[in-house]
């Protein structure tokens, strides 16, 4: 694997799951307009997975598919930061939300500038709609920056987005949840 | 692109050759011109906005008639949209009715913006209650043109209005609130 697939990968890895733990705020939100945005933004994320594993599939000879759902849990390259189970705390969420669109945008904008035309082209497409949740990351972090609680999770959570070697427990659980389709039903696609 | 020409909707169509010629498939009822699957893919509605065929969206880049088969190009709006798997099967159903064997495309690069709906679908999109996209600026969208009153009321038409989620029911759509009518309404996000 070259290090651009494998770099492709890993944000895709990063979108399916943290794509998947926004949705686990879905009819549970503190606010109607939150359940909505969560399920929106979990909804844009695994599509971004989507659409960066078919091009690293290309590249790799196999499919989006097997990518995202048919290998071993410490096969993922995902961000620990993305792996957490935040539910029921919001603080946390926002936090990791803020965290994370930032981090999300300067890798983006590198491959926006990537010399692979096809790669740049997909990014500046995911960008337009990343766009969105980074306003809505700046609307909670404006509502929630002198708040204590929302610092310190800020102070906690920073420092994990690099963190990508070894995964939590809670990662395990994540992956029989997001693997059991594709696991009990033969040829089950995307 | 020279060879680029343009569909009387807006949208580009491709031709290969250097002046007008007419391609045709190979069908059962005899030539198939490009205009007329154009004309096809004008009927098909958005799965999830079905005020606006896919012609009207700008999601098609391209359509070739060659002799074997028809083939279309197509851009994703929002790239987890579900409506792309349909879209891409109504496509292929009425090149199919058409007596043509269709190969669909999904192309996703970064060639659709909202800027891409037609004048005629904009204005279809507010007839049907949705607020048409605002031009996409230099730079993009931003929080604070999101929150200012730069929206109007598909409904009564007044700039009286306000942000009440940038999300909404589907990925393309924030939700707005009009003071003047008091009608929440969709806005179609700029992308």
């Amino acid at each position: 694997m070259t290090d651009q697939v494998q770099k492709i990968v890993e944000i895709a890895d990063d979108e399916l799951v943290l794509g998947w733990r926004n949705s686990e705020w879905t009819g549970i939100a503190p606010l109607l307009e939150e359940d909505v945005a969560f399920s929106s933004i979990a909804q844009n994320e695994i599509g971004h997975a989507r659409a960066l594993y078919e091009l690293a599939a290309r590249e790799l000879g196999t499919t989006a598919d097997e990518l995202a759902f048919d290998r071993q849990p410490d096969e993922y390259r995902c961000s620990r930061l993305v792996q957490l189970r935040l539910v029921p705390d919001w603080a946390r969420t926002i936090a990791r939300h803020c965290i994370y669109e930032r981090a999300d945008q300067a890798r983006i904008e590198a491959l926006k500038r990537s010399d692979d035309a096809e790669l740049a082209g997909l990014a500046a497409k995911i960008d337009r709609e990343e766009a969105y949740h980074r306003m809505h990351a700046e609307m909670w972090f404006d509502r929630l920056e002198d708040e204590q609680r929302f610092k310190a999770a800020l102070e906690e959570l920073e420092p994990l987005f690099d963190v990508r070697d070894e995964h939590i427990p809670e990662f395990a659980e994540l992956w029989e949840e997001m693997t059991m389709v594709r696991r009990s039903v033969a040829g089950a696609t995307w | 692109m020279a060879e680029d020409s343009k569909h009387p909707t807006g949208q580009p169509r491709r031709t290969h050759g250097q002046s007008p010629r007419v391609l045709t498939a190979g069908t059962a009822s005899g030539a198939l011109s490009e205009a007329q699957v154009w004309d096809a893919l004008a009927e098909i509605p958005d799965p999830e906005i079905p005020v606006i065929s896919l012609v009207d969206l700008g999601v098609i880049r391209s359509v070739d008639v060659s002799k074997d088969h028809v083939r279309v190009k197509f851009t994703p709006t929002f790239l987890g949209c579900p409506a792309l798997e349909v879209m891409r099967d109504a496509m292929a159903a009425r090149i199919s009715a058409l007596g043509a064997d269709p190969q669909i495309e999904v192309v996703s690069d970064d060639s659709w913006s909202t800027d891409r709906i037609t004048p005629e679908g904009r204005e279809k999109l507010r007839a049907g209650g949705f607020a048409p996209p605002a031009p996409r600026e230099i730079g993009g969208p931003k929080l604070v043109q999101l929150q200012s009153n730069a929206f109007r009321c598909p409904y009564c038409g007044s700039n009286d209005t306000a942000l009440e989620n940038i999300f909404g029911p589907t990925p393309c759509r924030s939700v707005r609130y009009c003071r003047s009518c008091r009608q929440p309404f969709e806005q179609f996000k700029t992308i």
